[in-house]
């Protein structure tokens, strides 16, 4: 099980777009993908996430994520925008966005394979190695590697 | 140092496991042995009674409350939001040493009694984060999404229920199980449970399990908002408040009131210190009792009497309003139907209406604009979700499909999850629709003899057609406008471009990580 593809990867984000656009960018390629079923209920629920409180974190960092019925595999969509895109985090705008897409009951392994991407995220070299990472291949395999799939 | 944390956030996919690694990376580098718990989606491996007992200190990094907290009574407590733990674990972890250098020396044997099970530590104390303040509209929201998640499958099953009882038994069957006239027959209402099946069949029994089930909806919804506050602690005093809200006829509204203040008493019980020799006994006995008395004082006192006169005196008015336009009183009723969906207004509005239909006059066209009005909310929001469908979530999606039969049968209840959850937006647009069936149905002449079955007494309405007229135009009335008042601050993200990203901001900024 892999959680990501090239498909699923955007480096180069439009700039001046805010974290609504930016969700939706990287919703889309989930649901061409087929991974998301149904984009604009999946980005309800990702709003709903998000109203609850803020995802974005320290180090310029934004992960809007959902547990959605519209979800088929766990699954997640990376976006790098070199503006940085406001995810409400105290130290300004991510330029590291990950769209997480959690399938709703789904059994552990899809949630452990996203646990792992979580805690991969606290880790500067992972991090570091998708900021220079030179295409959207590239980009997912790090992320692949990163959760051990 | 030995350290137990806790991680958990509301989705349990990402921030959950980023803290735990944070914290676990962060002890590593300072030399301290850590055991995190992460309660998330992926399952989690309970902290062992043994790491538990051998700890010196716990970490709580956590937006959403913290299943099992009372493993950590007899250690201090370091907490804040789950962020925190992403962003500043370091500062945790001096704040737990700084927590541990603090207390006192201890008796060890005081961390485990003869049968291991854990005590209350009479050094406990807890250092709570200074700073840890989410917003208050987005706690607010986040307590009473907690309460309407477990509400809903009540709601869905008790709703149904009925319905399925109408389809089967006709819609006569509620008056011959409750008792009470329905179009012109006189029934008595079942004495004993136990002759349910022998007299009114299983279309009865349907009809019993569900209305019986409709009485838990109220206190659920105040037993969980309690529970989203102070976790088990609460359910106690929220369940018994809300059941009172019940009583004394307050409805969700009354019960959203019950829940909240459940919550924060016991949250300020908690606050006060008290003896150690009282203090093992403070989460079963102490503080389940002085709020659950708390509460019930209010909810009686407090809540019940106003209600009563309110109730009174709206009747008293309603009878002056009879004699004017059918039209005003029609479109006053729908209004009232719509506020709060089982709870006082609604039960003056819809009593006003039965006691019309069984009064000297034998009026049927209140009774009518009453039905049609009731049976609006459910419909509107199901067709809301259906045709603005990103404005909901998935949970409000599934319960939208419920809410077309609940609705169809004059279930005005299957709209209370949608209320509960946003009330400010969801209520007024709901009773636009309903005056609007209201007042329609009113000026049509439409006339209900029988006092409730929604949808399946369409053969004994008269003027039905003008009928099923009030009730679509109310519900497309209501649907446009809480598909309007949803996107007021909450734009769809699909296609805003600048105003969803602005909108939440109080949300948003609400956390001090």
């Amino acid at each position: 099980m892999t959680i990501t593809t090239a498909d699923l990867v955007e480096l180069e984000l439009p700039a001046g777009i805010d974290r609504a656009r930016a969700t939706a960018i990287l919703a889309e390629r989930l649901a061409a993908s087929g991974r998301v079923t149904d984009r604009d209920g999946f980005l309800a629920d990702v709003r709903a996430r998000e109203e609850q409180m803020a995802t974005g974190l320290d180090g310029g960092i934004g992960i809007p994520h959902a547990r959605s019925a519209h979800v088929a595999e766990a699954s997640v969509a990376f976006g790098r925008s070199a503006d940085g895109v406001d995810f409400g985090a105290e130290d300004g705008p991510a330029t590291l966005i990950f769209l997480i897409a959690a399938p709703d009951g789904a059994g552990a392994d899809h949630m452990k394979i996203l646990g792992a991407l979580a805690r991969k995220l606290i880790h500067a070299e992972f991090k570091d190695g998708l900021r220079g990472a030179p295409d959207a291949a590239a980009a997912a395999t790090i992320i692949n590697e990163g959760v051990g799939a | 140092m030995r350290i137990v944390a806790v991680t958990a956030c509301p989705t349990g996919i990402a921030h959950t496991y980023m803290a735990a690694e944070s914290l676990e990376v962060a002890a590593k580098a300072a030399g301290h042995e850590i055991t995190v718990e992460t309660q998330g989606s992926a399952g989690s491996t309970p902290l062992s009674a043994e790491e538990l007992a051998q700890a010196d200190v716990a970490i709580l990094a956590a937006d959403i409350g913290v299943k099992g907290r009372e493993r950590f009574a007899h250690l201090p407590i370091v907490e804040g939001p789950v962020k925190r733990g992403i962003n500043d674990a370091a500062g945790m972890l001096a704040e737990a040493q700084a927590a541990v250098d603090a207390k006192p020396a201890e008796d060890p044997a005081a961390k485990l009694d003869t049968t291991g099970k854990l005590q209350a530590n009479p050094a406990m104390s807890s250092v709570v984060a200074p700073g840890y303040k989410p917003g208050k509209g987005a706690m607010l929201r986040q307590w009473l999404m907690t309460g309407v998640s477990y509400m809903i499958p009540f709601v869905a099953a008790s709703g149904l229920l009925i319905a399925i009882a109408f389809l089967i038994g006709g819609p006569e069957i509620a008056t011959k199980v409750n008792g009470g006239a329905f179009d012109g027959q006189t029934y008595k209402p079942i004495a004993d449970l136990s002759d349910i099946w022998g007299q009114v069949g299983i279309a009865g029994v349907l009809f019993k399990i569900g209305n019986l089930g409709f009485t838990l909806i109220v206190p659920v919804l105040a037993g969980f908002i309690a529970y989203g506050m102070a976790d088990r602690q609460g359910l106690a005093p929220g369940l018994i408040g809300g059941l009172l809200a019940d009583s004394v006829k307050a409805g969700f509204l009354g019960g959203i009131i019950a829940g909240l203040l459940a919550g924060a008493i016991v949250l300020a019980i908690n606050r006060v210190p008290v003896h150690k020799n009282v203090r093992g006994i403070m989460p079963t006995v102490v503080t389940p009792l002085v709020s659950t008395l708390i509460v019930g004082v209010v909810m009686i006192a407090v809540v019940g009497s106003p209600v009563a006169s309110l109730m009174g005196s709206i009747n008293g008015w309603l009878e002056d309003l009879n004699g004017s336009s059918a039209w005003i009183l029609g479109g006053v009723l729908g209004l009232m139907m719509a506020f709060d969906m089982g709870g006082p207004v609604n039960k003056v509005a819809y009593s006003f209406g039965a006691l019309t239909l069984a009064g000297p006059t034998g009026n049927q066209e209140v009774m009518g604009a009453i039905i049609a009005a009731g049976m609006t909310p459910p419909l509107a929001l199901a067709l809301s979700t259906v045709v603005a469908k990103k404005l909901w979530t998935t949970e409000e999606r599934e319960a939208g499909k419920a809410a077309w039969l609940l609705g169809a049968s004059f279930i005005t209840e299957g709209a209370i999850p949608f209320a509960a959850a946003d009330p400010l937006r969801v209520i007024p647009s709901l009773m636009a629709g309903s005056a609007t069936a209201g007042a329609l149905s009113m000026a049509l002449n439409a006339s209900s003899p029988a006092p409730h079955g929604g949808i399946w007494i369409i053969a004994l309405v008269g003027s039905p057609g003008l009928w099923l007229l009030s009730i679509v135009a109310g519900t497309v009335v209501s649907a446009v406008c809480v598909s309007f008042a949803k996107t007021v601050r909450r734009a769809p993200a699909a296609t805003a471009t600048s105003s969803a990203g602005a909108a939440p901001t109080t949300l948003t900024t609400a956390v001090q990580g």
